[in-house]
């Protein structure tokens, strides 16, 4: 058990949903969520199709720990080949609708085909049905989560919803569920929005049971207490949210600033997880609200904000009053010091924008930082952002061209496009950072060496979540590295890889990984799912889900050229801090980092490393 | 003595941990549709209230039951529904104040909270102390303390 052995199929073109068995040769070898739709995916879809076109799929998957009372099991993913990279997307979420659609005796569904007209999936138990979504296109996540409890009277209904970003085409748009959650990265929104798909809502009432109640209830309790005793989990986060590094990362001189200009950033201390908590002069009232957890969360890291009613974006819109999804680092980093902004409560108004919207933080602040550098180049001039004066620390461009973007209108259509293409556009290429197509986040290779290797092999574009050796070379999680030398990283970004894979296979939240390692979520795993789930089946199948991401890809065309990071950061050295004179190491990294992968000097795998792993 | 569950809805993180663990205890799987403490979400407000039966001394649903399915126990002062009795005809549903009795259509019978025969699930799995299981003449005394603590009354030196 911890699977409902069942999933849902849905044709958009047919306009049927059909429930069929869920394939239990392939959850045993890839678990669930990440790794099991990866599987599914890969068996249905030409890694060659066009991304928005009907032949491509969107699939949610739960894993088995989604749904039950193991810390952080609350976890869904979005699988599909994304809109921004033409790589392999797989986009995590929390908040409750995961835990939901598990309740509802579902594992995963499959959505194919394009509608017509727009559409909505209600999932009530083993019903689904696709129902007209015209009065809901053109409207906001928010909105349409209101709208979608009007209608069916029903407020307990859990919501995945596109916003105007994922109809119009921005190739970062997001999938929003439960107002603020997102499954955020690779324009996974966007496909969504190609097919027409406007929400998924469902409510779920059957259950999920796993394969040894008793055992799984003693190791699940065990668990937690190590979450509330670790620094991290237990205080840090809940108290600072993942803002507790904005001060931090700022400090080690790996804050990737004014498009990675720069690599401190002067503002850091008034976006940080403790400006948040400081009470403002205006209301004498702090930024942050509360914390808040996602289903079944023990940690509980959520930030919910309430903006400065007095502050000059906001005084004449009381419907940005309420509180919300507050910044969380990435966000914070992205729209405060890649773009040299730092107006804390301007910021928290884009973030809601982006919630409302269904537009990923990272990529927008990302693709608006590289606009600015454009604009400061005299590459693009005020003529082509339509009078936006677009210089780095410009906090009316960021609100402007937020809404602009969301809404397809203006320069905000241009920055839709992701940094890759608006600067392939305007003849600076360079001053893209992105990997495949995907903007970085926000830690700076330069000053922490793991990182460069970390997202120019990452299978997703470039991305934090999927080998976050920040742990090690920062906070010293399991244990310390230097971050300015690239030595031992190959190693270290392979491990974290694949031992991040089977975090996203488990329906479990890669935090937990602060104070747990392997060997903490591998007895949860074993005692909810039938079948002897040992720590070494489960290392090997988190590589075994790596080297299918990669052989997607490859399929899909990128080679291991496309395994490099944007020249600023490889020849151009971090000009202050601790990493002062360095760049990023990454041709000294990455012939290592194939080898110990078992990869050709291609970044093919080889026949061998394949059969190992039984690809 | 007695006791009741106290809770404080200012340590809720709506992590639906009691949920989980109220639904496992009474049904034997995870389903907070089954949950007889239910977590309210104001979102605009950012709360989260968790919800459940008061035990009220003079029980309206009991004393709208109509076969007698809802009894006190000796031991805990809960109100318990007793399933074989219950009837599903849903008066107590309507005669509770406070809605924490519901019908559950997968059984026809009531549902509402029983302590746990004393040792409440939810309180055991809250990770924040937001429901505790406290004495029932002063559930609350931590709000009481926390007051208390406010006052000022430093000790000062006589002149």
């Amino acid at each position: 058990m911890g699977w409902q052995r069942k999933i849902l199929r849905v044709n958009l073109t047919e306009g049927t949903c059909t429930p069929e068995p869920l394939n239990m040769d392939w959850a045993m070898q890839y678990l669930g969520q990440r790794g099991l739709a990866t599987k599914y995916l890969t068996e249905e879809v030409d890694p060659r199709v066009d991304p928005l076109s009907p032949d491509n799929k969107l699939i949610f998957a739960t894993g088995p720990l989604t749904g039950t009372a193991a810390s952080t099991g609350g976890r869904y993913s979005v699988i599909t080949k994304g809109a921004l990279t033409g790589a392999i997307a797989c986009s995590n979420s929390g908040g409750y609708f995961g835990a939901e659609l598990k309740n509802a005796g579902w594992d995963m569904v499959i959505v194919e085909g394009q509608a017509r007209e727009p559409v909505y999936l209600l999932v009530e138990d083993d019903e689904a049905r696709l129902l007209h979504a015209g009065e809901l296109w053109g409207q906001s996540v928010w909105e349409t989560h209101q709208r979608i409890h009007d209608i069916h009277q029903d407020p307990l209904l859990k919501i995945a919803a596109i916003g105007q970003a994922g109809e119009n085409g921005v190739l970062f748009a997001c999938i929003v569920n439960d107002l603020h959650r997102a499954a955020g990265r690779s324009g996974v929104g966007a496909v969504m929005g190609a097919k027409r798909l406007k929400a998924v809502a469902v409510r779920g009432t059957r259950g999920v049971r796993v394969d040894d109640p008793q055992r799984f209830l003693q190791v699940t309790t065990e668990k937690k207490r190590i979450l509330a005793e670790n620094a991290v989990t237990g205080q840090g986060l809940p108290t600072y949210g993942t803002q507790v590094l904005m001060n931090v990362v700022n400090e080690i001189g790996a804050l990737p600033t004014r498009n990675a200009r720069d690599v401190q950033f002067e503002g850091a201390a008034h976006i940080s997880g403790e400006a948040m908590r400081e009470p403002r002069p205006t209301d004498g009232r702090p930024n942050l609200v509360t914390n808040q957890a996602c289903f079944g969360c023990t940690i509980a890291c959520g930030r919910v904000s309430r903006i400065d009613k007095t502050h000059y974006v906001v005084r004449n819109k009381p419907e940005y009053w309420k509180a919300s999804g507050g910044l969380e680092y990435e966000n914070a980093w992205a729209m405060g010091a890649d773009t040299g902004i730092d107006d804390l409560e301007a910021m928290t108004y884009a973030n809601f924008v982006c919630n409302e919207q269904g537009m990923d933080p990272i990529s927008f602040g990302a693709t608006l930082a590289a606009a600015m550098e454009l604009y400061e180049t005299g590459a693009i001039t005020q003529e082509d952002t339509g009078g936006i004066e677009l210089r780095f620390g410009n906090t009316d461009a960021l609100v402007t061209l937020v809404e602009q973007t969301a809404r397809g209108e203006g320069f905000g259509r241009e920055l839709g496009l992701g940094s890759k293409r608006l600067c392939e556009k305007y003849g600076r290429p360079e001053l893209s950072m992105t990997v495949k197509g995907q903007e970085f986040p926000a830690y700076d290779p330069r000053g922490i060496q793991g990182m460069g290797l970390t997202y120019a092999t990452s299978n997703r574009g470039a991305c934090h979540l999927r080998s976050y050796t920040v742990a090690s070379e920062v906070l010293g999680i399991p244990e310390k590295t230097d971050p300015l030398v690239p030595d031992g990283k190959p190693a270290l970004v392979k491990a974290f890889q694949d031992a991040t894979a089977v975090v996203d296979s488990s329906g479990l939240c890669l935090f937990t990984t602060f104070a747990w390692t392997l060997d903490d979520i591998q007895p949860q795993i074993d005692a909810a799912c039938e079948g002897d789930w040992s720590l070494e089946r489960l290392l090997e199948m988190g590589e075994r889900i790596w080297n299918l991401e990669r052989q997607f890809n490859l399929a899909a065309g990128f080679t291991g050229a496309d395994d490099r990071l944007p020249e600023r950061l490889v020849k151009e050295p971090a000009r202050q801090g601790p990493a002062k004179g360095l760049t990023n190491q990454l041709g000294k990294m990455l012939p290592e980092y194939y080898a110990l992968r078992g990869w050709n000097e291609q970044g093919e795998p080889t026949p061998e490393t394949l059969q190992r792993l039984g690809l | 003595m007695l006791k009741a569950l106290s809770i404080v809805p200012d340590k809720c993180t709506g992590c639906m941990q009691c949920e989980l663990a109220c639904s496992y205890e009474h049904e034997g799987v995870f389903n907070p549709a089954r949950s007889r403490i239910r977590v309210f979400h104001f979102h605009d407000e950012a709360r989260y209230v968790p919800y459940t039966c008061t035990q009220c001394a003079e029980a309206w649903c009991q004393l709208a039951c109509p076969v007698e399915a809802i009894q006190i126990n000796p031991h805990t002062g809960a109100k318990e529904v007793i399933e074989n009795l219950c009837v599903g005809c849903k008066v107590c549903t309507i005669a509770c104040p406070f809605g924490t009795v519901n019908y559950n259509q997968a059984t026809g019978k009531v549902i509402k909270c029983d302590l746990c025969g004393g040792d409440p699930a939810c309180a055991r799995y809250c990770p924040t102390g937001a429901i505790t299981y406290v004495d029932a003449d002063l559930t609350a005394y931590e709000r009481m303390r926390m007051w208390a603590a406010r006052t000022d009354t430093q000790a000062q030196a006589s002149a």
